[in-house]
């Protein structure tokens, strides 16, 4: 493939900064309002700024993990190299995102009651499948340091973070299942990237399956 | 809040006719809309008002009830609760009333299309005295009382409301109900212009509710044509709606155009949506979760300081000394 000279080194050195900074951004955000609710301005997140904050860290969440599973194709598809410097902390951002929207849940909604937690979790399917999805995350984000990737050796690695597949699946369902009407816009936005960004790898799969030598050049 | 105006003589000469809270909803919606819709068309939307080209017209004809934001007086009454009272801005702007769509501040946006004066309730079923009504025929404003309640929404939330109006039971004694009727049935207005939610096949147009009579003649069923101290806003359900505060919100009927008296349990809009997650009793019941969520405990909504926190639901909303008895012997599992 004929990628230009240009796109292999762009961005190799602003990038982890600027990323770090966007991705800091939604969070610095969020602290913002709580501030200005806490000190001036009581209804800046509407009237309900538990449910809004815990909406906003799902979304934010979800829409990262997407990012997440858009490097690669972007690479792919444009030769944009260095941009896959950037996929590790992407994805380390959404576990932290979904990890914040967790907490938000259990502390402010719930109030840090565990039983009534582990009944959430037991009767109600969509909080079984964010919590699954959390959890899938977990091992992800503690093998996500350079050291781990030597240690574990590229193939477990990679088997290991296949999981970004199945829990991504599992996020978007929780999100729509939440919904109190199936067809919302938000998150049928949002699976319908997913599908995209899924079946692009499906269909690269196929075409290497049917075309080994070619796929091979 | 502080607003802006432009000057206009026509304007200040009318600011003085006019209540407080109704110049306000207007001018918000005039800034809000701007050219896309025609300044008359709003104002003509505004009941009770004046004429866009600034005439005069206060509300002359007797019959006419107080409009949306117009100060009312009543006499408090022995219900209050001892929790805060919800602030009134929360009150007008977080609300569910899906005929002006499904989104808490559609209702407070949309609201002023809704047009309350004329209004007219219709009665109809198993009456001595069908026909129909104005709001002044059914509720004595002369007999006003505020009530403080508590409000739980079906969503795990709740507010502390001090409603304005009279009993419910007061309002059906003048509808001369026959033995016949077992139930009554609340219809809301439905009218596609006005509440452009109800475009949309979001639930089975009108919004239909209804009790068991023995519930409508309970001393806590109300009915309320304010809250707040001021005649009710659209998006809470102007002219007059009623408050249970012992059931779920939706049980509840806002902006009432029927009362119908049958001999069958209605069938109830949300019931019909949904039938596994509202019943037709709804009595708030900390131990019946809703499908998707527990209903043992709510999020506070509109606290002083912003930040909402959870207060443990009660059995009956709190109300179990006056209604517990309505429900004797009936397995409350079964009839939520």
């Amino acid at each position: 493939m004929a990628h230009s000279a240009l796109l292999r080194n762009f961005g190799k050195h602003w990038m982890k900064p600027l990323t770090l900074a966007a991705l800091v951004a939604p969070f610095a955000y969020l602290a913002v309002l709580w501030i200005l609710m806490l000190t001036s301005q009581p209804y800046i997140m509407g009237f309900d700024p538990v449910k809004w904050t815990h909406h906003y860290l799902g979304d934010t969440a979800i829409r990262i993990l997407l990012v997440t599973l858009a490097i690669s194709p972007i690479r792919d598809i444009t030769g944009w190299a260095p941009i896959v410097v950037i996929r590790r902390r992407i994805g380390l951002a959404a576990f932290f995102y979904a990890l914040l929207h967790m907490l938000a849940y259990v502390g402010l909604d719930l109030e840090w009651s565990i039983p009534k937690l582990w009944e959430d979790i037991l009767l109600r399917t969509y909080i079984t499948l964010g919590m699954l999805a959390l959890l899938a995350m977990v091992p992800l984000a503690l093998t996500s340091t350079n050291g781990m990737i030597r240690r574990l050796g590229r193939k477990t690695w990679d088997r290991i973070h296949w999981l970004i597949y199945p829990l991504a699946i599992l996020a978007v369902s929780h999100n729509i299942l939440m919904q109190k009407t199936l067809f919302q816009v938000q998150p049928m936005t949002h699976a319908a990237i997913l599908a995209v960004l899924l079946g692009w790898r499906i269909a690269r799969w196929a075409l290497k399956r049917m075309k080994p030598t070619e796929a091979a050049a | 809040m502080e607003l802006k105006f432009r000057r206009n003589p026509n304007y200040q000469s009318l600011r003085s006719e006019m209540t407080d809270e109704p110049f306000f909803m207007d001018r918000r919606k005039l800034l809000a809309t701007g050219g896309a819709l025609g300044a008359g068309s709003i104002l003509g939307a505004l009941p009770a008002c004046s004429e866009p080209q600034g005439a005069i017209a206060a509300p002359a004809n007797a019959s006419a009830h107080p409009a949306p934001g117009a100060k009312l007086a009543a006499k408090k009454a022995a219900y209050a609760v001892s929790d805060t009272t919800t602030v009134e801005e929360a009150f007008n702007g977080y609300c569910n009333f899906y005929e002006f769509g499904t989104d808490k501040d559609d209702p407070a946006d949309k609201g002023f299309l809704l047009k309350t004066q004329p209004w007219q309730i219709k009665v109809e079923g198993e009456s001595d005295a069908l026909g129909n009504y104005a709001v002044k025929d059914l509720v004595d404003f002369s007999k006003l009382e505020e009530r403080v309640y508590r409000h739980r929404c079906v969503e795990a939330w709740s507010m502390v409301v001090p409603w304005v109006g009279v009993p419910l039971s007061s309002v059906i004694a003048k509808l001369k109900p026959k033995a016949t009727a077992k139930y009554v049935q609340f219809e809301t207005l439905l009218d596609k212009k006005m509440m452009p939610g109800t475009r949309l096949p979001v639930l089975d147009w009108p919004y239909v509710e209804g009790l068991r009579m023995d519930e409508a003649m309970n001393e806590l069923a109300f009915i309320a044509v304010g809250a707040y101290g001021k005649a009710l806003l659209q998006q809470n359900g102007a002219p007059l709606r009623t408050v249970l505060p012992w059931k779920y919100g939706f049980k509840a009927t806002k902006s009432i155009a029927k009362i119908r008296f049958t001999a069958n349990e209605p069938k109830t809009a949300w019931n019909k949506a949904n039938a596994n997650e509202y019943g037709f009793y709804s009595n708030v019941n900390p131990k019946v979760s809703h499908p998707r969520w527990s209903q043992a405990s709510e999020r506070v909504i509109g606290g002083k300081g912003g930040f909402n926190e959870r207060r443990n639901t009660e059995m009956f909303n709190g109300y179990e000394k006056q209604v517990a008895s309505l429900y004797a012997g009936m397995d409350l599992e079964k009839n939520y």
